[in-house]
């Protein structure tokens, strides 16, 4: 496959980098990422692999654009409001780069269709907004061979870890089961600093692009959190040994994927 | 005694548990976090009994949910 002039101009900024190059941007073109939620994380992930020139960018999201989620959801707009996530999302993409396939998934991702779901792909992205997801996405990732990249925020913080099956800990190594419900707060009624979404979405499109690349140090073994307050970064390393864990150990006690229950509060927005 | 606790130099008294640890350091969610001590996992069920050593590195790991 060749460039076009257009993709020679366009990409140019990829291509005079020596870790990318005409090869890196190949690579990319034919890469297959799934973002799963189309919100505060996953909007800006979908902004930059869009423009990077992902090949195919898969999206699922089962809700409608909201008003309030304008704050943080950069890639829908005030014209958006009432549309699916997914659409909007699809357009932006679209608009953006036509070099790239946007697929989208109307759903909320449960045990029985995310294996399905992520089967295709060569590295997935969490940008849901509850543990239930969380977890499902690792075990089913981790079950299935895939790489991803965890984040969560929340207020003024943020935080990210990637997982490469066979390199390091995987999220249930470090956070064994989801908190009871309510226990921890996840809500909309904790509230978070739109640009957050921004820098820790943006922080898993990177990841993303450098395991396509593969060039760079993943954070794989590592935490990196973000605390705006403080304005500061802390990269913690996690514990090399994973070989108690129940999903990626070496005695798995879980095989199955788990459907845990939603927090009263979420039973509507699911990623 | 000296130790490290989220990347900051501390001093405490020696003698001092996981447990107290976390209460001295106002830990949100106390139940829900996660605790390593030079890189390695300490089981919730061990924060009682274990007594952190004068250059102990400890980390507070948190459940942060959100993201849409
Ligand atoms: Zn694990």
């Amino acid at each position: 496959m060749a460039f076009t002039n257009e993709q020679l101009e366009r990409y140019s900024r990829h291509i005079i980098l020596k870790e990318v190059g005409a090869k890196g941007q190949k690579k990319l073109l034919n890469a297959k990422v799934l973002i799963i939620g189309a919100g505060g994380l996953g909007a800006p992930a979908a902004l930059y692999l869009a423009a990077a020139g992902v090949g195919t960018i898969g999206i699922a999201d089962a809700d409608e654009v909201d008003l309030s989620n304008l704050q943080r959801q950069v890639i829908h707009t005030t014209a958006d409001v009432g549309k699916p996530k997914v659409e909007s999302a699809r357009e932006t993409m679209e608009a953006i780069n036509p070099d790239v396939t946007v697929k989208t998934y109307r759903l909320y991702i449960d045990s029985t269709n995310i294996t399905d779901l992520i089967k295709d792909y060569d590295f997935i992205i969490d940008g849901t907004d509850n543990f239930p997801a969380k977890f499902l996405i690792n075990d089913a990732c981790v079950m299935a061979g895939k790489p991803f990249s965890h984040a969560g925020i929340i207020r003024f913080k943020g935080q990210l870890m990637t997982y490469v099956p066979g390199q390091g800990p995987c999220y249930r190594c470090v956070f064994k089961e989801p908190p009871p419900k309510d226990a921890v707060p996840t809500c909309k009624q904790a509230g978070v600093i739109g640009a957050m979404g921004g820098v820790i979405g943006s922080l898993q499109a990177m990841e993303a692009i450098k395991y396509i690349l593969g060039t760079g140090d993943l954070l794989t073994g590592y935490l990196l959190t973000y605390d705006a307050l403080k304005m500061e970064f802390r990269k913690i390393k996690l514990p090399k040994d994973h070989s108690g864990c129940a999903v990626c150990g070496d005695e798995p006690t879980i095989t199955k994927l788990i459907d845990y229950e939603l927090p009263s509060c979420e039973l509507k927005s699911q990623g | 005694m000296k130790i490290t606790v989220a990347g900051i130099a501390k001093e405490y008294p020696q003698g001092l548990t996981v447990r107290k640890l976390i209460e001295s350091e106002n830990v949100e969610t106390p139940e829900y976090v996660t605790v390593t001590i030079n890189d390695d996992f300490v089981e919730s069920g061990a924060f009682d009994s274990t007594v952190l050593n004068e250059g102990d590195n400890v980390e507070f790991l948190y459940f942060m949910g959100g993201g849409r």
